[in-house]
């Protein structure tokens, strides 16, 4: 689903945001990306929704080879990838509804079938009763999950996620935890990027852990490199 | 699944512009004074030269009936009777290159200045009528041009019953050099306001694009296309124009309707029935689509050089 191949991302200026990365994420993996922060999480996170390109190395995602796809193309890859963010980037000028309707209006879906599929996954995350809410009117936790529900409401194959629980509480960032294992056991792959060690350990689920900008650690929970 | 969604691509389609079209129309109305704002600048902007051919169309209605019906005053001698006028006038009329001969006979004339000059009592005391008669001949067609109308003049200033002879073209053809350098002048003021409209809707949508960075930024990371993106911004742009091209309208609408009563008025005492003209149903749809053109124009100059700059990230 995810493969890089000796990756290296420099900013201008001479910054290394992340140097000769290579991993291999399998379909219906799940997986944590872990690392202090500016180690390059959210780097690698953005060359694989196409925010960045890499300046070395391959990236392939979803049997795409993103290092060759035209600017043109980008669009279309992204629908095909869950994204899910920290702070939530929800419109707040509309509904939920519309919030999570977005990516399906974007990709032209007809009336009938949009309705139906927004209600389905508010339905997933428990938010089918806020639908014509503004989403200022709710909790933080809320949030996350119409960010969520936006993310998955396309069904992409792949879902990266950037600090989805970094401003909640324990047993809300559980929740957020439940929810991506049970789309993980429907066939969903899963990059989640957070440095929430103790959440991930009871997870039980391989870790990618950056420093720096290269890659210093690839295990299950239970057996840390 | 697919199947089903080719074969409603159509209607997809046109039911997306459709709500795009009406979401940014209702944008405009959220933010209402500052849209009339805009709309009024851009409606002002196309009146004047809107304003400006107007009067010119029918500056040319004025020059251009004289001119058809360049009309030849023939003023007979004092001593021609009215009966020897009309005979004359009979004459006249079977000429080839005459199409009409209109009589004003002295009795006619006499009442007519009686009337209109105030002199009435002094009139009164004359023993005889002093006015001539006069017939107001009307070339043929093929003999309006300048040189063929002299021809007739000359013609006519021989026959013995002729005392004076006039054929009043010259201020006619100065009249229309004016009106084509007039009519230059607005075409030059046309095209700079129409660059005036085209920046000031290019500098809103500028605006409007910084107002919705983090919008345009979020549908870009959900996978929206630039197209898709572009719309609304098009779409606001096309209603600009035609909101500001339907102000520029009735302005000059309300103009003309205001100047039609002083200026029949003046009409009236130059003898003519002339009625100012306004626009017609073409130049209106002509303003109003040219006026949607420029504002579409105008913002896709603006999202083609803004748009690429707002990234996600």
């Amino acid at each position: 689903m995810i493969h890089f191949d000796n990756v290296s991302k420099r900013y201008p200026g001479g910054h290394t945001g992340l140097s000769n990365v290579s991993f291999r994420i399998e379909p219906e993996e799940m997986v944590f990306l872990t690392g202090h922060s500016g180690a390059g999480k959210s780097t690698l996170l953005k060359l694989i929704g196409l925010l960045e390109r890499s300046s070395g190395g391959q990236v392939h995602v979803n049997g795409r080879n993103l290092t060759r796809l035209k600017n043109r193309k980008i669009p279309y890859h992204r629908r095909d990838v869950g994204m899910i963010f920290q702070d939530h980037r929800l419109l707040h000028d509309r509904t939920v509804f519309d919030n999570v309707a977005l990516p399906l209006v974007v990709s032209g879906l007809g009336h009938k079938e949009i309705g139906r599929r927004v209600r389905a996954a508010l339905d997933k995350v428990g938010l089918l009763y806020k639908e014509k809410e503004p989403p200022a009117t709710l909790s933080g936790g809320e949030q996350q999950r119409v960010g969520i529900a936006r993310a998955v409401v396309s069904k992409p194959p792949l879902l990266l996620a950037d600090e989805p629980t970094g401003n909640l509480d324990p047993d809300l960032s559980r929740e957020i935890m439940d929810l991506f294992s049970q789309f993980n056991q429907v066939g969903v792959t899963l990059l989640i990027a957070t440095h929430d060690i103790e959440l991930i350990n009871r997870m039980n689920k391989r870790i990618l852990t950056l420093s720096k900008g290269t890659l210093t650690g690839d295990s299950q929970a239970e057996d840390p490199v | 699944m697919s199947a089903h969604r080719l074969l409603n691509a159509p209607q997809i389609w046109l039911q997306r512009h459709a709500q795009v079209a009406l979401a940014s129309l209702g944008r405009l109305f959220n933010n209402s004074l500052g849209s009339f704002m805009t709309c009024a600048v851009i409606g002002i902007a196309l009146a004047l030269p809107i304003g400006l051919h107007v009067i010119l169309n029918n500056l040319q209605s004025i020059s251009g009936g004289w001119d058809s019906g360049a009309s030849i005053s023939l003023f007979l001698q004092q001593t021609v009777s009215d009966d020897q006028a009309a005979s004359l006038a009979e004459k006249l009329r079977l000429h080839q290159r005459i199409e009409k001969v209109e009589l004003v006979t002295k009795q006619a004339a006499l009442a007519e200045f009686r009337r209109l000059s105030g002199f009435g009592e002094a009139l009164e005391a004359l023993d005889n009528n002093p006015l001539p008669a006069l017939l107001v001949i009307q070339p043929k067609t093929d003999y309006t041009s300048a040189e063929t109308a002299q021809l007739l003049v000359r013609e006519l200033g021989l026959l013995p019953e002729a005392d004076i002879v006039q054929l009043d073209l010259q201020w006619v053809r100065r009249l229309q050099a004016i009106t084509v350098i007039a009519q230059r002048a607005v075409l030059v003021l046309a095209t700079l306001l129409g660059l005036a409209v085209l920046l000031i809707i290019g500098n809103t949508i500028r605006l409007e694009i910084q107002n919705r960075r983090a919008e345009i930024e979020i549908t870009k990371l959900i996978g929206a296309t630039n197209a898709f993106i572009r719309r609304p911004f098009l779409y606001t742009g096309f209603w600009y124009g035609l909101f500001g091209g339907i102000i520029a309208w009735l302005m000059v609408a309300i103009s003309v309707t205001l100047l039609r009563g002083p200026v029949a008025n003046l009409a009236s005492l130059y003898e003519s029935a002339f009625d100012l003209s306004s626009l017609g149903w073409l130049n209106v749809i002509s303003l109003l689509a040219a006026s949607a053109v420029l504002g579409l124009v105008g913002s896709w100059l603006a999202v083609g050089k803004h748009l690429s700059a707002v990234e996600p990230s």
